[in-house]
């Protein structure tokens, strides 16, 4: 078993033009910032995206938009870059935005193998056109199905050989569920030790969701929001 | 005399009980944690995947790993956990988050709710307020009474696409504090130095008005 890979050139090797790819991150928390370099320097395009946000101007999946590598997103909330919005607009880029529970729980139902989910999210709104509805104890559920995607693109604060992952504090969000989901699933990680170092008990991910790993290296970590407490 | 945004979080603070835990939405209602009542403890819950948000953080002490639903740079409390997406949304789901507080655009007499889309203008999502009307078992909308037009955004139904459907429990706006009933807005507080009329004049949808409306008292 060797799913170590040297870098992102490699782990994205083989993603084709027209794929349907899974970017994990909330906003620029835990995004996978080298594999989306990567994409960018390969100049793939048609891709679809899944993932909860669409980047900025010039950080995150905003790099790829400003390429127009990207044909569709799906996302819950976007339209923090200009480029993107002019896209939108002149008709380029599809979006289908989706509720931001109902994309994780799509998610989650790819990675636990279970074809759909039944969420209240959405119900009586537009996000419910077309959608077989269900009444269990007198209130409607919308029926969404699971999501299926070609690589699923993930970053972690730690990783093993073995393919095992840990998360580091709210760049956690999107990472795990996506994980779960691809089918190649494709880690990058600050920081990657031989199998044995993490304790098992404190894995999130488990290494049979990872089919590649590789040591992640210059790390931006951009602050969308900078906030701090003001000096009394 | 109208409340300021300052004035709404301090009355919706006083919603708040000891043990509960809260979804605060973005603008007004992140206001509220400045106003917890003291000997009151409540945990935060920030559906981006953490419970027990705690200020933001001193200058230079910034984590780019740690922010809020509003991607605002935050720290954590002794005591806080952290979890993925699904599960942020799972506890909202099950109701076990007891109180989420968040702004609108409008509201009907019914509970319903709009704050996501206007047509015409370019559409930014939904993110997770679909997730949050649809499943909190408690929600107060803080808002202004009126839009900048100078139209009430109180309605017998709503006119703008819809985040959720009869879910609204409690309105607090600059003027007053209303609870929705199968009758609609059942005003409970007016601001100080506000008039029923006023109230009344500025509520497009159903306003019930039962005996003596007391002020709200700020200390």
């Amino acid at each position: 078993m060797n799913k170590i890979c040297t870098g992102a050139e490699e782990a994205i090797r083989d993603i084709p033009d027209g794929a349907v790819l899974m970017l994990g991150g909330f906003g620029l928390c835990g995004i996978p910032e080298n594999c989306i370099s990567a994409l960018v320097k390969k100049r793939v395009t048609g891709l679809t995206c899944i993932s909860n946000n669409a980047g900025v101007d010039d950080f995150g999946i905003g790099l790829m938009l400003m390429q127009q590598q990207v044909k569709k997103m799906i996302s819950s909330y976007v339209g923090e870059n200009a480029e993107f919005e002019r896209q939108l607009l002149s008709g380029e880029l599809e979006v289908e935005l989706i509720p931001q529970g109902t994309l994780a729980t799509r998610c989650m139902a790819a990675g636990y193998g279970m074809p759909a989910i039944f969420t209240p999210a959405g119900v009586g709104t537009e996000v419910a056109t077309g959608k077989e509805t269900r009444r269990f104890n007198g209130k409607d559920y919308l029926l969404e199905y699971a999501f299926e995607a070609d690589f699923a693109i993930v970053k972690a604060w730690k990783g093993d050989t073995m393919g095992n992952l840990i998360y580091k504090d709210t760049a956690r969000n999107f990472n795990p569920l996506m994980a779960m989901a691809g089918k190649i699933t494709i880690a990058e990680v600050e920081e990657l030790v031989p199998a044995g170092e993490l304790d098992p008990n404190m894995i999130h991910t488990p290494g049979i969701y990872v089919h590649r790993i590789f040591q992640g290296k210059d790390y931006e970590k951009r602050i969308e929001q900078r906030t701090v407490l003001s000096k009394k | 005399m109208a409340i300021d945004k300052n004035q709404i979080a301090q009355r919706i603070a006083r919603e708040l009980k000891d043990g509960y835990y809260v979804n605060l939405g973005i603008g007004i209602p992140t206001l509220v944690a400045n106003y917890i009542p003291a000997g009151i403890n409540v945990v935060l819950q920030s559906e981006n995947g953490l419970l027990g948000m705690g200020p933001f953080p001193e200058a230079g002490k910034e984590d780019p790993d740690l922010i809020n639903a509003g991607k605002q740079t935050i720290t954590t409390i002794p005591g806080s956990s952290f979890f993925d997406s699904a599960m942020s949304f799972g506890m909202i789901r099950a109701g076990k988050v007891d109180l989420t507080v968040l702004g609108a655009m409008e509201v009907s007499d019914t509970g319903d709710i709009a704050n996501w889309k206007i047509p015409g203008k370019m559409v930014k999502g939904m993110g997770g307020a679909m997730d949050l009307v649809a499943s909190a078992k408690n929600i107060i909308v803080a808002m202004m009474h009126t839009n900048p037009k100078g139209e009430s955004k109180l309605l017998p139904a709503c006119s703008l696409p819809l985040t959720g459907v009869r879910c609204v429990k409690k309105v607090l706006t600059d003027l007053a504090l209303m609870d929705i009933t199968d009758e609609g807005f059942l005003l409970l507080e007016r601001a100080p130095g506000v008039s029923v009329d006023e109230i009344q004049a500025k509520t497009a949808g159903r306003l019930v008005v039962r005996g003596e409306i007391p002020e709200m008292v700020f200390g």
